[in-house]
């Protein structure tokens, strides 16, 4: 597995929500934003360690997915101040903030389906005088610098797997595909913070594994990355750092291993079987001892007989480090 | 009645009339086809040119580059006020905007307050005038290749200068959408907030496609009057909604799907006149001549709609690009 970055290196101070970074490259204090009497966002102060994998956590409606737009440029806080490199982000357009190095993907995923995909790869570079309305016209004046894109492109699409798809319609890939193509377009502007809105969603079990070692590879290209997931595996595996809002607010951050154990976080939103895998007869087993309802045990190993699996005691029932699927399943409450 | 109709709808091809509804649909299709800006006052446009070139021209003797100047700033400042409240908001904003806007330019010239430029209700006459002064074309009447088309040295004039407008026109736009530029404003068809994820001023995109696509309506205003007197009414909502019939017809997101689409379009309205004139005469259909005009509004509705349902991408679309479906 990865290697990944140690929690010294991160921060020195005592781990509580908003803590210092030796080296933030964001940095938010006080934003807010409410939609009419809802608080959806009410962060006090984060940041944003440089270098590094950081995983934003949270239950639905916990704001993770509107502080995204907000720190780029997608959506305008109530109060509050936010830098990127040192430099002081509010009020500046959404454009802009991508041209500084901050690119984002979505959480539904916002391929240009009518497009190429090697025309939406294209689309994601910087510099390309050929999309001034005059130099246009003329094609000598873009052509050199189109071939160098194109050439980019290519070797970001080999290494996504999809160079073969090159001259297909974005609306011909799988959602897996799309995800993929997101992903590889955000980078063509070389980007120094790559935020990933949800990059699982939707991704087949086969595609994980290879999405999971292209954002790991992000990071051992110096890139930073923030990234919103529900998926606790993965963000177990790759994640050096975890933020976890509820509610608008940040409520607890630090390494994923403390972060998990923290109970807490478990009570807000992983809930008490967050590692139990339902799938089987043995996980809902042991939901339904926990909750001592007679009805959901009679019912499971009714449903277990029937299909002639043996019922295991409850003394062997799985413990919390053994989920046997690659996709953890959690349970939200 | 005779076979004379049939001439009358070959001419259509060379009918300046539709080379002015081929240059406004060109405008249309940068807005609406490659862009997905929902302008629903194309006609506002045309109006907006004409009236431009015809008050400079008649009203105050410009010269006539200045006449021709004065359409393309007056398109270029309508586009501005159309775009700049209504860009940043939703897409239909701007479709509720310019057919609004539309219909307060017709409005508007027709009140007698401004009679005194305008010409009121009644239009303007002559805006022809400087642009027959220019003609190299020596006096005569010539046919076509021995055909029963026959025009004067200006009627000849206004084919020409009208038929290369479209030509350049359509130059443009295939420069333009084989450009990066081109990539930019059909990625805001598909998804703005993506192209604006990636580092373009979509905001600024939109405003040229609008300012080009809105000159190229003016300037198919300024064709529109020259072979005829000015008139308010002909610029009301119907103009556009043929605009976009011609446009559905050839594709919409094609550079020469407009010109065909014009020509198809203007054909079958002549062709069916004089079908339906010539079964009256024959006393096989049971109408009366002032029917016909309706009538072959109809069956180019009719017409329109077995398109949409069976070739909704127009004759020189492709099905990929059908973005609006």
């Amino acid at each position: 597995m990865p290697e990944k970055t140690l929690v010294s290196d991160i921060t020195d101070d005592v781990i509580v929500p908003g803590v210092k970074k030796k080296d933030p490259i964001v940095v938010a204090h006080a934003v807010s934003r409410r939609f009419g009497g809802l608080t959806a966002v009410d962060v006090a102060h984060l940041e944003i360690p440089r270098g590094s994998i950081t995983a934003l956590i949270g239950p639905n409606g916990a704001g993770k997915t509107t502080f995204f737009n907000l720190l780029t440029g997608f959506d305008k806080p109530n109060t509050g101040n936010w830098t990127f490199k040192g430099k002081s982000l509010a009020g500046v357009p959404a454009f802009k903030v991508s041209r500084m190095g901050m690119v984002r993907t979505f959480q539904l995923t916002k391929a240009l389906s009518g497009m190429t995909v090697l025309e939406n790869m294209r689309l994601g570079a910087t510099k390309q005088g050929g999309e001034n309305i005059f130099v246009s016209l003329f094609k000598p004046l873009w052509k050199a610098k189109e071939d160098e894109i194109t050439e980019r492109a290519m070797q970001l699409l080999a290494k996504f797997k999809l160079d073969t798809k090159k001259d297909d319609y974005a609306s011909s890939l799988s959602g897996g595909q799309k995800k993929l193509l997101e992903m590889a377009r955000a980078l063509m502007s070389s980007p120094e913070l790559v935020m990933l809105d949800e990059p699982m969603a939707g991704v087949n079990p086969a595609l994980t594994q290879s999405l999971l070692g292209h954002i790991v590879n992000l990071k051992d290209e110096g890139m930073t990355v923030l990234f919103v997931e529900h998926d606790m595996h993965m963000v177990n595996t790759i994640a050096d750092w975890v933020v976890v809002m509820a509610e608008g607010k940040v409520v607890a951050e630090g390494p994923p291993s403390t972060v998990m154990s923290d109970p807490a976080v478990i009570d807000a939103y992983l809930g008490a079987h967050h590692a139990t895998d339902l799938g089987t007869i043995e996980g809902q087993l042991e939901v339904a001892e926990d909750m001592q309802s007679d009805l959901i045990r009679n019912e499971v190993e009714h449903d277990a007989e029937a299909a002639g699996i043996a019922v295991p005691g409850h003394e062997s029932a799985p413990t919390a480090d053994a989920p046997s699927t690659p996709v953890d399943t959690e349970e939200k409450k | 009645m005779n076979g004379n109709f049939i001439w009358l709808a070959i001419g259509q091809i060379f009918d300046p009339t539709v080379a002015a509804y081929a240059l406004a649909t060109i405008g249309l299709v940068i807005h609406f086809g490659f862009t997905g800006l929902l302008n629903f006052g194309q006609a506002g446009f045309m109006a907006v040119g004409g009236y431009a070139f015809a008050i400079t021209s008649v009203i105050y003797s410009w010269p006539l580059w200045g006449s021709f100047l004065a359409a393309i700033v007056a398109a270029t400042i309508f586009a501005l006020i159309l775009g700049i409240p209504t860009l940043r908001l939703r897409a239909d904003y701007l479709s509720i905007v310019t057919i609004a806007a539309a219909e307060i330019i017709r409005l508007s010239v027709k009140t007698p307050e401004f009679s005194d430029v305008t010409g009121g209700s009644e239009g303007i006459n002559g805006a022809a005038r400087a642009f027959n002064a220019v003609n190299p074309l020596p006096e005569g009447r010539w046919g076509l290749m021995g055909t029963p088309l026959v025009y004067n040295q200006d009627q000849w004039w206004i084919r020409i200068v009208g038929w290369g407008l479209v030509a350049l026109a359509c130059l443009l736009v295939f420069l333009l959408m084989r450009s990066p530029w081109g990539r930019v404003i059909m990625g805001i068809r598909e998804d703005e907030d993506a192209v604006r994820s990636l580092g373009k001023n979509v905001f600024s995109y939109k405003i040229q496609a609008l300012i080009l696509g809105g000159v190229l309506g003016g300037l198919a205003g300024v064709v529109f009057i020259l072979p005829r007197s000015l008139q308010p009414d002909n610029y009301g909502t119907q103009l556009t909604f043929f605009l976009y019939t011609i446009m559905l017809l050839g594709g919409a997101a094609t550079v020469f799907g407009p010109v065909v689409g014009s020509i198809i379009f203007w054909v079958t309205l002549s062709l069916t006149d004089g079908l339906l004139s010539l079964g009256i005469e024959a006393g096989v259909l049971p109408l009366t001549t002032t029917q016909t005009g309706p009538i072959r509004f109809i069956i180019v509705g009719v017409a329109l709609m077995l398109l949409v349902i069976f070739r909704p991408q127009g004759i020189f679309g492709k099905k990929k690009d059908l973005h609006f479906a």
